[in-house]
């Protein structure tokens, strides 16, 4: 027999009660990691996928879509701008650009963007290639890594690409694309792509308007601070913009934050809620306990172990309550990542515990603790004479 | 076994000083007090068992005075030389019958172990009770419970048993029954037993007795 075992027992005898507050707790306390884990999942993302790009450039239009289909691929493209007109920004001297690397939209493979582009474009994400080799010819591709799990693409596989970024129903029937190589996971928007050579893109769409020498944008790296100065005057006068990736997802950080900040709001009030209704419990069993415990002293139970028993049973509410709530946690982000991974291609399954989250289950289990801790503490300061003889 | 002298006690809430007549009882001796409600039975027990602090006088049970002890050691004594049995029976709802009765050595660090169980069920089947034992405390009936707090106030084996109004909530022939068995397992234990009520139905089976006088309010 241990203390344990009669704190599980005595919390088991009033299991509504006890439920109740567990049940709070693990939401208030899932509530909050969920959102800790996305927060930081989605900041991660969003970071990794900017790396080392200063400055996009691309055609003239909203400077976030810009931002949100070059650099993430999840919008669509402002529209194209003349391949030569890209690489002489990144040539002039004037600009402060060390190097560029462009990307040609036009085609998806079931929903897949295939996206042309140079060798520079998978070396910056640190994309390696577990199978086969880069593109050398027109029409090879290398395929991400989830692309290649999620539609079953091999090495030597030949497809037709659709046209358009989603549409998969306008199918080029006269080129055919072979993939030569597969990537590893990056946990970068490699994964989500198809990377082939420009000239595929434009061979593609041969006969198509528009169809010449025509790139979606450039990721540029600045050689000095001066271009993000310079930039926007050197291109005043043409169809061409750049775009800051740093300044436009602090623009949607902070548009996101503003609704983040309720939730956190409202998932704190709940745990403050859950530690209330852990107070009241013991609280109400305490007095109704009064009696047990002034036995259990006659029965030799020193002040100190039932107070330990006391502390143990708002100790083990909370505890279960933490737990069930990272539990909680977890499986939202799982549900929440099935459901964004299909809409935008994102992977959100790392499921580590956050260092916050542990301070979190420590601070919600010493909370739990401290709301036993006063009630206990009054019920152990009765007089066991005046209790035993008062019933 | 048992011996007060001079013994006095006033609540804090009162001057009113209550004094108690010397108490004597030998080594597996019986004694019984006998009191009209209001009279101090019940602070007297407390102060028999330690549960509240004399005014004046002395309580010495198995040649330890109460007195000079601090909490800590009165609790542990409590726990291992001491059995009480209440007017009525009270347990820990949550645990088993068993569970209650192991309670005393547990909480005053002894082994729980397969002989104790073993004296339990025992204990609990010589007082007709064998078959509640795992049961919780809220399944018996009074009755019943009261005889398993006869066997909790002995399962530790006590040298004094005080039993505090132990038949006031039961009929005749349970009151007959109950008292029979707490004095045959007392004497098995060979233990003291202090029996504290105003009931005079028990006042035939006493040659020792002591008589307390109405307190007047």
């Amino acid at each position: 027999m241990r203390l344990l075992y009669i704190a599980r027992k005595n919390l088991l005898a009033k299991p509504l009660q006890t439920v109740l507050s567990t049940i709070l707790l693990a939401f208030g306390v899932g509530m909050v990691s969920l959102m800790m884990l996305s927060e930081k999942q989605i900041k991660d993302q969003f970071e990794r996928n900017i790396k080392d790009i200063d400055l996009v450039l691309g055609a003239k239009g909203s400077p976030l879509q810009l931002i949100l289909a070059n650099v993430y691929h999840i919008d669509a493209p402002t529209g194209n701008i003349d391949y030569q007109a890209a690489k002489d920004v990144v040539n002039n001297p004037r600009t402060h650009i060390e190097s560029g690397i462009p990307l040609a939209y036009g085609d998806n493979y079931m929903s897949y963007r295939i996206v042309g582009t140079e060798y520079s474009y998978p070396e910056h994400y640190g994309a390696i290639l577990i199978e086969g080799e880069l593109w050398t010819n027109t029409y090879d591709v290398v395929v991400g890594a989830e692309v290649a799990e999620k539609t079953g693409l091999e090495i030597g596989s030949t497809f037709y690409s659709s046209h358009g970024l989603t549409d998969t129903t306008d199918v080029h029937r006269d080129k055919t694309f072979t993939v030569v190589g597969i990537f590893d996971r990056t946990s970068s928007v490699i994964d989500n792509l198809l990377l082939t050579g420009i000239e595929s893109v434009w061979g593609v769409h041969e006969g198509h308007e528009n169809a010449d020498k025509e790139i979606t944008a450039m990721l540029l790296k600045k050689r000095t601070p001066m271009a993000v100065l310079t930039l926007p005057n050197y291109l005043k006068d043409t169809n061409m913009q750049v775009a800051l990736p740093s300044i436009e997802i602090n623009r949607l950080n902070q548009q996101f934050g503003l609704g983040a900040d309720a939730l956190r709001a409202i998932a704190l009030l709940i745990m403050t809620l859950s530690f209330a209704s852990i107070f009241i419990s013991v609280f109400e069993n305490m007095h109704a306990r009064r009696y047990e415990l002034a036995l259990m002293r006659t029965m030799g139970g020193s002040p100190g172990k039932l107070y330990k028993l006391l502390l143990l049973e708002g100790g083990l509410l909370s505890a279960a309550g933490v737990l069930i709530g990272l539990l909680i946690s977890r499986l939202g982000l799982f549900v929440l990542a099935s459901a964004v991974e299909n809409k935008f291609k994102y992977d959100l399954s790392d499921m580590g515990l956050l260092t916050v989250e542990i301070k979190l289950a420590l601070a919600a289990t010493f909370v739990g603790l401290l709301a036993a801790a006063l009630p206990a503490f009054k019920a152990l300061r009765m007089d066991i004479s005046k209790t035993l003889s008062n019933e | 076994m048992i011996q007060t002298s001079d013994l006095t006690f006033s609540y804090t809430t009162s001057s009113q000083l209550i004094e108690f007549p010397d108490i004597n009882c030998d080594a597996s001796g019986k004694l019984l007090i006998l009191g009209d409600s209001g009279s101090g039975k019940t602070t007297l027990l407390h102060l028999l068992s330690g549960m509240l602090y004399a005014k004046s006088g002395t309580v010495t049970i198995a040649g330890k005075t109460l007195g000079r002890m601090t909490d800590r050691q009165l609790d542990q004594f409590r726990g291992e030389e001491i059995g009480i049995v209440f007017q009525q029976a009270h347990f820990v709802q949550s645990l088993t019958v068993v569970e209650n009765l192991r309670l005393p050595a547990f909480l005053t660090g002894n082994k729980v172990d397969a002989d104790l169980d073993k004296r339990i069920i025992e204990l609990l089947e010589r007082l007709g009770v064998g078959h509640k034992a795992h049961s919780l405390p809220s399944n018996l009936s009074v009755g019943e419970q009261q005889r398993a707090s006869i066997a909790r106030a002995l399962v530790h084996q006590p040298s004094i048993v005080f039993a505090d109004e132990p038949t006031s909530a039961l009929d005749d022939r349970s009151t007959e029954s109950v008292i029979s068995l707490l004095e045959e397992e007392v004497a098995n234990a060979g233990a003291s037993l202090i029996v504290v009520t105003h009931d005079s139905r028990l006042k035939s089976r006493y040659s020792d007795r002591v008589e307390l006088k109405s307190l007047d309010k």
